[in-house]
């Protein structure tokens, strides 16, 4: 009984045709492990085809169809799109998207760049992050709800400190300017710690060496920040902001547990949006048409953010 | 000799735990580090307060809280909540706090988000780990390609998918039944293959050559090389996706809202949509949302460490 040791005869990497196997198999060696490998995949593979391609490429039908879901699709061209274009809402959306993703991504990251460079300087401990990480393991329904209650005009916490500091109470989720800046904060209580883990995985592999170095030459923690984490971390934080703001994209959960979209629209994001119009209006064709035009618009912004921020180059070395 | 034996000394190539920080002697305590210090508090702090809020309020009467709604204490100490959302309140007592005296069937909705996660961690697990596998160690035509094509799902916005995922649901008559709920993310997500594929290519070669020699195929070296060696990432994969699955909201309110396969996070957002306006039992809603949140919670002071672990590369990709 012993570990594999290095005498043993070396064989290929895959094919183990060097071997003689002891008894002449019925299929080969190589038609055996290429049906095993197909059939290792396979129901990964039936469930791929099943809920991604298939729903990606009917969703690209639909979106030429008109389509209730009662009686089947009917073809009606580029209509959808025409729509679309025209459709005041269907801008107000992308519009008030774009406004929560900068603020939420705009707040996270900084906060986040802020928590993972302390923790860095400061701990390893095990149990900061992990309080860190917490608020990102509860269910977004769960997280809303709670400041639902928070913010809340009467009862809230919140209210009660501003009203205690002689100000005027606010209407968090009643007033449309307050409604998505409160939305973003929400979520970014609920992210800021796990992106600042994602940072500070990036921090740990800028070697030790270069902040000595830095020390030596009498540099200020700020002047080390400066020059030596940001652009050492750029091709992580780059990565990040991919990530993140992606997500960012998808908000649903915390829209449709407090505001619902309102006050008039104020709250109503893309993927609100296009959720009311095929699961409330049985208008799956145009949702469909406005969900593509979604996903063509994130694979663009994606590919230039990856151009801008040169992701995959180091400035390391 | 066994395969089993190699393992122990070999699983340390696949997860090297992090050298320990030399313990340094403690750095000088300068006015810099002090609010730095400082600062990080503020951070667990603000992280810390929603779930505190959470527990004060759901020990509180609802009827009472508007009286000292900043009171820091649980206004009104009771167990009411948790007795009127777990069932054991009688009408007459839920109302008497300040509930709504409809039954809530919070245990069957535990059940459900228990069933719910569990099938699908199981599921996805086993095989993706299989598909992980045959991306990672087998050859075969086509690998690379279809590879690339799972990755590329990983563009997609969800919501794109979600409409033609539910028509497919639809039609098969699984509305509102645990598999319809269930079925999508069973065989596969695109995430939980890549993480598993970037692990098995680094388990060790040698010992599944050794398994070869032995004249394992593949189907053995899988179940007696691959998923022992491989058993921390895999652990950690079902964590997430238990995680995961148990906090999502946006695909099973589509198909499930039945009370009879209703999950949690459903649940919660019904429970709040059903609170008359202007006097919402904000008890029940904190005890509802805590005792959901709780498997989780205690997951996480178990397994924690695993997920914090995890972030460097499954975040970043």
């Amino acid at each position: 009984m012993s570990a594999p040791t290095t005498e043993r005869p070396r064989v290929g990497r895959q094919t183990p045709s060097g071997l003689v196997p002891p008894k002449k198999p019925l299929i080969s060696l190589k038609g055996r492990e290429s049906l095993a490998a197909w059939g290792f995949v396979l129901p990964a593979l039936i469930g791929f085809i099943a809920f991604f391609v298939w729903p990606a490429l009917s969703g690209l039908y639909y979106s030429f169809t008109d389509f209730d879901l009662l009686s089947d699709p009917e073809f009606i061209g580029f209509d959808n799109y025409t729509r679309l274009l025209g459709d005041p809402l269907f801008w107000n959306a992308m519009g008030t998207t774009a406004y929560y993703v900068l603020i939420n991504i705009g707040l996270q990251t900084v906060l986040a760049l802020g928590i993972a460079v302390l923790m860095h300087r400061l701990t390893q401990s095990m149990v900061i992050r992990g309080v860190v990480m917490l608020p990102y393991l509860i269910a977004n329904v769960i997280a809303a709800l709670v400041w639902f209650y928070m913010f809340d005009f009467q009862f809230g916490i919140v209210n009660e400190v501003i009203n205690a500091t002689g100000l005027d109470r606010v209407a968090f989720f009643g007033e449309s300017e307050w409604a998505i800046p409160t939305v973003a904060l929400i979520n970014v209580w609920r992210h800021m710690g796990y992106t600042a883990l994602l940072i500070f995985a990036g921090l740990q592999t800028i070697p030790k060496e270069v902040y000595e170095a830095g020390a030596i030459d009498g540099g200020s923690e700020l002047r080390m920040f400066r020059s030596i984490t940001l652009p050492l971390l750029r091709p992580v934080l780059a990565m990040v902001l991919v990530v993140t703001v992606t997500g960012s994209f998808q908000l649903f959960d915390t829209i449709a547990v407090t505001t619902q979209g309102g006050p008039v629209n104020s709250t109503r994001v893309i993927n609100y949006y296009i959720f009311d119009m095929a699961f409330n209006r049985f208008d799956f064709g145009y949702g469909s048409a406005m969900a593509f035009a979604l996903f063509v618009f994130l694979a663009v912004f994606t590919y230039i953010q990856l151009r801008l921020t040169r992701a995959n180059k180091s400035d390391l070395g | 000799m066994t395969l089993t034996t190699a393992a122990p000394e070999l699983a340390s190539t696949i997860e090297p735990t992090p050298p320990k920080p030399p313990r340094a002697k403690k750095p000088k305590m300068t006015v810099g580090r002090f609010f730095a210090w400082v600062a990080l508090g503020g951070v667990m702090l603000v992280t810390l307060i929603p779930f505190y809020w959470m527990l004060r309020t759901s020990f509180s009467t609802t009827l009472s809280l508007g009286s000292d709604p900043s009171s820091l204490l649980p206004v009104d100490f009771t167990f009411g909540a948790y007795e009127r959302v777990l069932g054991l309140a009688t009408p007459e007592e839920a109302l008497a706090e300040g509930g709504s005296g409809a039954s809530i069937n919070f245990w069957a909705y535990l059940r459900n988000s228990l069933i719910v996660a569990t099938v699908t961690t199981v599921g996805q697990v086993l095989f993706c780990s299989m598909a992980a596998y045959s991306f990672a160690r087998l050859q075969w035509k086509g690998r690379d390609l279809v590879f690339a094509a799972f990755i590329a799902a990983l563009m997609v916005p969800p919501i794109f998918t979600t409409i033609p995922n539910f028509v497919t649901i639809r039609e098969l008559g699984l509305l509102n039944t645990y598999a319809g709920i269930i079925l999508p993310t069973l065989l596969m997500t695109p995430f939980a293959v890549f993480f598993l594929r970037q692990f098995f290519l680094g388990i060790s070669r040698e010992v599944e050559e050794a398994a070869i020699i032995d004249g394992a195929g593949p189907i053995r070296r899988f179940f007696q090389v691959i998923l022992p060696l491989g058993s921390a990432p895999i652990a950690t994969l079902a964590i997430l996706t238990y995680i995961t699955s148990w906090n999502e909201y946006f695909w099973p309110q589509l198909v499930g809202r039945d009370e009879e396969v209703r999950v949690l996070t459903v649940a919660l957002g019904v429970f709040r949509s059903q609170s008359p306006q202007g006097g919402p039992d904000w008890a029940g809603l904190m005890a509802a949302t805590l005792i959901a949140a709780l498997p989780i919670l205690i997951l996480f002071v178990f397994m924690g460490r695993r997920v914090i672990n995890s972030i460097g590369y499954s975040g970043t990709k």
